[in-house]
């Protein structure tokens, strides 16, 4: 039996997109150019993705950090503990090195500042993507 | 307080801001301080800042301008919902690259929006306010940075 590793073929991965702006989130949605990337949920704030990570399994997220009922800290801290694998993203205005390293700390693989452009958005996936 | 220098990072925020997400650079005029209450547009979204400094910063732009906005940001969405998302997001992303500036202790809230209604806006003791004219296209808005 070929696996997607003995063919050298790409598995999909799955992309979950939480940010408290709906703006933003298709904003991420429309802009990123990826064919083996599957977009299976978006959320609102910390307490959605929980719950949809539960359900979707995502392998890739993108993560706000400013969002009301559970900010993006304490989302990645249950996110890593739920799904230690999962690669996460932060794509946040905060803009300090502090802040930075703390997602890190937490178990974030990435972080973009916002705003972004369309490149530097597909970058910054394609470096946890691959 | 608020000193005149500190400004730059606020002025420099909307610049990026208009120059990354809308593609098309703002005109940014000379800030003046804030007497009395400052006339809002159709939409505000606020930030209230605590921690090292105190106070709020917002952002008020007429409906016209956030539509020509939306439109530039491939957005087909524009109903009052969508233009309520946008002054708060507007309002967090420039508040938030303040914490290049001011630190990580410059802690900001997540966006209060208005729209129709008058926002109370609360000036802790000793803030200073200042008015960032912003010029876009043929649209006026202001952004208002009132702190400590």
């Amino acid at each position: 039996m070929d696996t997607a590793q003995d063919t050298g073929a790409r598995r999909t991965v799955k992309l979950l997109i939480v940010d408290d702006s709906n703006i933003v989130r298709r904003r991420i949605e429309r802009s990123q150019q990826f064919d083996d990337l599957q977009v299976v949920g978006t959320a609102a704030n910390g307490l959605e993705a929980l719950e949809l990570a539960r359900r979707t399994d995502p392998d890739l997220v993108t993560m706000d950090l400013t969002m009301p009922q559970m900010d993006g800290i304490e989302c990645i801290t249950q996110l890593v503990q739920m799904k230690p694998e999962v690669r996460i993203l932060v794509i946040s205005a905060l803009a300090d090195k502090a802040t930075a390293v703390e997602a890190m700390e937490r178990g974030a693989n990435g972080f973009l500042n916002k705003p972004f452009t369309d490149r530097q958005l597909n970058e910054a996936i394609a470096e946890l993507m691959y | 307080m608020l000193r005149e220098e500190e400004l730059k990072t606020f002025v420099d925020g909307t610049t990026r801001y208009f120059e990354v997400a809308a593609q098309q650079p703002a005109s940014i005029g000379s800030p003046y301080m804030l007497e009395g209450e400052p006339a809002m547009h159709d939409y505000t979204g606020m930030i209230n800042v605590s921690g090292k400094r105190e106070g709020v910063v917002y952002f008020t732009a007429p409906r016209a301008m956030l539509t020509v906005l939306l439109m530039k940001m491939q957005e087909s969405d524009f109903s009052h919902e969508s233009m309520r998302d946008l002054v708060g997001e507007v309002a967090n992303t420039i508040s938030g690259n303040a914490r290049r500036d001011f630190g990580h202790d410059f802690v900001i809230s997540v966006p209060s929006v208005f729209s129709g209604e008058k926002p109370q806006v609360s000036q802790p003791a000793g803030a200073r306010a200042f008015v960032i004219p912003i010029h876009w296209r043929s649209h006026s808005a202001k952004l208002v940075v009132s702190l400590t």
